[in-house]
């Protein structure tokens, strides 16, 4: 890892990511899928990218409905999504 | 320029401005430098990580077009403060506005507000516009600023609008490998938009530089995307002309029909409202006093438009004469016709009202289908009787969705907005009759 990089958690595994990448492209690049599970239990991710759909939301250092298309990724932060069972 | 970087601990705190701008996209930031240079202590709010807005959303300052670049270096030696990654949430007419930055919440009190808040994209519902892997256009160009890899994945960009060729020129150059790139337009109304736009020559270069990027794929035109289909992700997408069909495989389906202006907060704050763009005179000023719009809440017309908007918006807002600036007022004109042009030659076709089945999701919060949504009906009572709108995007999606598919105006809007989080809010909303919060520090 370089100055030019961070390191995340995503559903417990480590991922090193540019510095200033924004969460939902991390995820996505991540493979993950599965941004959170709709009210009938349906698979969903973002559509907008814009902070609108609210479809990108997963729980960022334990606090729960947080739009990542909105939030840079920084050193440490700890990320639960749907698709790890988490969001 | 002066980077507000924390907000104040106290809900009951107040920030004190001459003008408050909301939404730092080219209007907002024209409107600000202009505002602050002309003398007014100017606050501009934005929920971006830096200022720029969609158009303008930058990770390195060395990756803005040139007059981004000017313009965010001219904000910067204005003056002007800026509140980054930050909401307003609710507003009363007499300029005192609830801001919420993460968990904080704050009050702004401004002699006059500017709303910049932008655009949204329209989405239309189709057939598997649910599935990981479907978005808007201008969420696949969000997401590949944002650090997207597309390096390898099949893409479809699809829909209606002048952003078709700059996103599929982006998702090329990435790496993406395009497998259509449609509009629903037909041909003889773009030659139309062609036309206009030979009276801003710049317009026409970047669409010749956006084709060659990706010269080897088809552009159709008088083509959209019918459905999208995958177990749990996009997989492949069938598209049409209207006379056959044909499907391709694809896992980064881009689909949206054009922009919508953003005008919940003129709504809220009582603007007069006219087909979904607030009504604005000369001096871009709303029906209610010492509240002005500019930029795409007016009426669509991209970023060269809101630069002259928000410029007489900052001037005006700073007490100043704009008439006196004869390029902004012809500018402004000249602008308004394109906005004319686009709505015309991007218009919808009657097709893409037919695209959801009976149970394609239509409220994507609260996954209402199509088939419990009665067309006869307003968005107040889908509102009522299925709970269409009412999750957290506040029908920021299904309520233009629902205004191109049924006809219905948008239901009144109520604070807050943006579905923020409950801790900032819990005890500061706005009071309108018995004092502000502020007014009770002392």
């Amino acid at each position: 890892m370089t100055n030019a990089e961070v390191e995340i958690v995503v559903d417990g595994r480590r991922v090193v990511v540019p510095a200033g990448t924004i969460l939902a492209a991390a995820l996505a690049n991540e493979g993950v899928q599965a941004f959170r599970t709709s009210v009938t239990g349906q698979p969903r991710a973002p559509i907008c990218g814009m902070g609108s759909c609210f479809e990108c939301r997963v729980t960022v250092d334990g606090r729960p409905h947080q739009r990542s298309c909105l939030v840079p990724c920084e050193h440490g932060m700890v990320v639960d999504t749907a698709s790890g069972g988490g969001a | 320029m002066t980077l507000v970087e924390k907000a104040p601990s106290s809900a009951t705190d107040v920030v004190e401005c001459d003008v408050a701008v909301v939404g730092g996209g080219p209007a907002g930031i024209a409107a600000a430098a202009r505002a602050a240079e002309s003398g007014a202590g100017t606050l501009l709010i934005d929920q971006g990580v830096h200022p720029g807005g969609q158009v303008w959303r930058h990770r390195n300052e060395a990756d803005l077009p040139h007059v981004a670049r000017r313009w965010i270096e001219r904000l910067g030696r204005s003056g002007a403060r800026v509140m980054t990654q930050s909401a307003v949430t609710d507003a009363t007419p007499d300029g005192l506005l609830r801001v919420v930055r993460g968990r904080a919440g704050m009050s702004v009190r401004a002699g006059t507000v500017v709303i910049a808040t932008g655009a949204r994209e329209l989405f239309i519902p189709y057939p598997g516009w649910t599935l990981p892997g479907a978005m808007g256009i201008g969420g696949g160009q969000a997401m590949l600023k944002g650090g997207l890899d597309v390096r390898g994945r099949r893409a479809v960009v699809a829909g209606s609008g002048p952003l078709i060729l700059p996103v599929a020129a982006a998702m090329a150059r990435s790496g993406a490998l395009l497998q259509g790139v449609l509009e629903q337009a037909s041909v003889g109304r773009l030659a139309s938009f062609g036309t206009s736009l030979l009276r801003h020559p710049s317009k026409l270069i970047d669409g010749a530089r956006y084709r060659s990027a990706f010269a080897c794929t088809a552009y159709r035109t008088g083509s959209w995307i019918v459905r999208a289909e995958g177990d749990g992700r996009v997989e492949r997408v069938v598209m049409t002309d209207g006379k056959r069909s044909w499907s391709r495989e694809c896992d980064l389906l881009c689909c949206s029909y054009g922009l919508v202006p953003n005008v919940d907060l003129a709504s809220l704050l009582g603007c007069v409202i006219d087909d979904g763009r607030v009504v604005v005179d000369d001096w871009q000023r709303t029906s209610v006093a010492r509240i002005l719009a500019a930029g795409e809440p007016t009426g669509i017309g991209g970023e060269l438009a809101a630069l002259t908007e928000g410029q007489i918006a900052g001037l005006v807002a700073a007490g100043r004469n704009p008439a006196g600036e004869a390029a902004l007022t012809r500018g402004r004109s000249s602008w308004l016709r394109f906005s004319g042009q686009l709505a015309t030659s991007f218009a919808l076709r009657d097709e893409l009202r037919h695209l959801a089945q009976a149970d394609t999701i239509v409220c994507r919060c609260e996954d209402v289908p199509r088939s419990r949504l009665d067309p006869s009906w307003t968005a107040r009572q889908a509102k009522l009787y299925t709970r269409t709108g009412m999750g957290p995007c506040q029908g920021a999606v299904c309520g233009a969705a629902c205004h191109f598919l049924f006809g219905w105006p948008a239901d009144r809007v109520r604070p807050p907005l943006g579905a923020p989080e409950v801790a900032a809010v819990a005890g500061s909303a706005i009071a309108t009759d018995a004092g502000h919060p502020s007014e009770s520090r002392a």
